[in-house]
């Protein structure tokens, strides 16, 4: 009690009012972002504008792209955006359990820590050292090797049909899928290890093997925080922009063969943007309103799907 | 020495610590035998041993022989699984399959084992359910979530499922610990009319418990076997001081 004289009490209001302004001054800078999504949201739209006045509800259903008639409509670019990322979850997904399955379940923790660091590592490659590995790289065994033996076995169905280029869907798709594995290995892988040990020992108990135990205790209880592994893959997927752009072939087209090219949402505008003006502009911004919504609708999905689980990892709507 | 089950200088390990220290010990057929002890004794880990469920933890290990029916569950010929579908375990905490229904926790095991008839699924879900005293409890309810129940229903589902398997011996861990005393006094019961069908061995820090259903009763203190015994012999005249300390409640 002696130490709160004159002193003391001077403290304690130059104390209040330092934490005051402490307070406020994070308090705004929070709050400035709240007012850019806000600003982000108010310009796309209002730079939509005049393309959803034009073309309305036609705009997502019909497959034209004409500058020289002014006319620009999204289907082909909705088209690729999905059938990539189908691809890309397609083949991306289920590796990804694989290699969560051996983190979680099977890995010695020495080779355990020193493996998830190196994938989660993956995660942090720019997606341009992606799109030149695919161009380099990639390109030379789906021409040489993989397309031709698709074409071969597959090539009766409409998914293989035409010329092998090694630019194309198929290619952007692959390359979607090693981006995703990262963040889909290691959130799945996580979704595993928070499995209690009971429930595995309730399955040994019972005479399982370990790939039973592993089935039956451990995938059917991490089954959600798989799956919202997944969206939150596809969420990646459907923003992912750079790469894609530099393998899809960037051609206005919607055919249902892999190894036709394409253009996706994030292609078209990459692509466009720089010679874009009037009607196209705001068409293009109209589009990166659809992929906004799309990308918000399955990160807010995959987020409750993860519930408490997942604090950790930012949205990944992709980006260049 | 007779018995279903007997251990023959067995040592289990966790990485350095040494948990259970040279038992041997028989356990009878057909009768319920307990296994008490502090803390940390070692008596899970000594019944863990059993059904080789011991060394699905990452690091332990046991040597020396444990014999089922005069056969070396430890030879390396032996697989584990094999062994674990003619030992059953029961654990401390219920751990039914919360993505499960009731009906299907039940026959979990026969399921892994390729039973696919569903008249003999049906069957042994409801024998199994009567077997463990759930039956009247689930039997409108058996599409319910097998977590949708109490901590006593569910522990009394875990039982069915690891007798379901038809095994010869049911290994409980502390399988009353997490409940209260009505549906403790449930699996006691339960016990007590599965013993003429199985040999059962139970680990329980109550020595009520053990005094209550047990045939036989083995004490054991920092990882060794100090005194086995009937349990009536053991809790009115131990041979041992420390056996004596402990149950008369004189233990630092």
């Amino acid at each position: 009690m002696r130490l709160t004289g004159k002193l003391g009490s001077g403290r304690k209001s130059r104390a209040s009012f330092e934490d005051k302004l402490f307070k406020y001054t994070t308090m705004g800078v929070a709050a400035f972002v709240l007012a850019l999504l806000w600003g982000l949201v108010v310009k796309l739209l209002f730079d939509a504008q005049m393309s959803i006045e034009t073309f309305g509800f036609e705009f997502l259903t019909s497959d034209i792209w004409n500058p020289n008639k002014d006319l620009y409509t999204a289907l082909p670019f909705i088209f690729g955006t999905l059938m990539t990322a189908a691809v890309g979850i397609g083949i991306g997904v289920p590796i990804s359990i694989g290699i969560a399955i051996y983190l979680s379940e099977l890995a010695p923790a020495w080779i355990r820590e020193p493996l998830s660091f190196l994938i989660e590592l993956l995660a942090a490659v720019p997606s341009v050292i992606y799109g030149l590995w695919a161009i380099y790289t990639l390109r030379p065994i789906l021409t040489g090797t993989v397309e031709p033996a698709l074409m071969d076995v597959l090539g009766w169905t409409p998914l293989f049909e035409g010329a092998s280029f090694g630019i194309d869907k198929l290619a952007a798709g692959i390359i979607l899928a090693v981006m995703i594995i990262p963040t889909v290995a290691s959130v799945s892988k996580e979704s595993m290890m928070a499995v209690p040990d009971s429930q595995r020992e309730a399955a040994l108990s019972l005479g399982a093997t370990k790939y039973e135990s592993t089935r039956m205790a451990v995938l059917s209880y991490a089954r959600s925080g798989i799956f919202g592994a997944a969206i939150l893959g596809l969420g990646r997927a459907v923003g992912e922009t750079m790469a894609v752009t530099m393998t899809i072939g960037n051609a206005n087209l919607i055919s249902w063969s892999l190894l036709d090219p394409g253009q996706t949402m994030a292609s078209v505008i990459a692509n466009n943007w720089g010679e874009a003006d009037g009607l196209m502009l705001s068409a293009l911004v109209e589009i990166g309103v659809v992929l906004f919504i799309v990308a918000l609708v399955i990160n807010v999905f995959a987020r409750l799907m993860l519930g408490r689980l997942m604090k950790a990892v930012p949205m990944t709507g992709g980006g260049l | 020495m007779e018995g279903k089950i007997v251990t023959e200088r067995l040592n289990a390990f966790f990485g350095e610590v040494h948990a259970v220290k040279n038992v041997n010990m028989a356990i009878p057929a057909n009768a319920i035998t307990a296994i008490i002890g502090p803390s940390g004794c070692g008596k899970s880990t000594l019944i863990r041993c059993v059904n080789r469920m011991h060394e699905v933890v990452r690091g332990a290990k046991a040597t020396g022989k444990v014999y089922l029916d005069g056969e070396d569950i430890y030879d390396p010929e032996t697989d584990p699984v094999e062994v674990r579908r003619k030992v059953g375990m029961v654990f401390q905490k219920p751990n039914p399959f919360p993505t499960m229904t009731i009906y299907d926790n039940a026959v979990a095991g026969l399921r892994l084992n390729g039973e696919k008839d569903w008249s003999k699924l049906d069957g042994a879900a409801e024998d199994s359910l009567r077997l463990a005293a759930l039956w009247d409890e689930v039997k409108d309810n058996l599409g319910a979530s097998g977590v949708s129940i109490s901590g006593g229903q569910q522990q009394r589902l875990c039982i069915a499922r690891a007798l379901a398997v038809q095994p010869e011996v049911l290994l409980l861990d502390e399988p009353c610990s997490a409940l209260d005393p009505i549906a403790t006094a449930k699996i006691e019961d339960l016990l007590f009319d599965l013993k003429d069908r199985y040999t059962i061995a139970i680990v329980t820090h109550n020595m009520q418990q053990a005094a209550r259903i047990a045939d036989f009763t083995a004490f054991m203190y920092l990882g060794e076997l100090i005194e086995f015994g009937e349990t009536k012999r053991l809790f009115e005249n131990p041979e041992e001081e420390l056996t004596e300390k402990y149950i008369t409640g004189r233990f630092g």
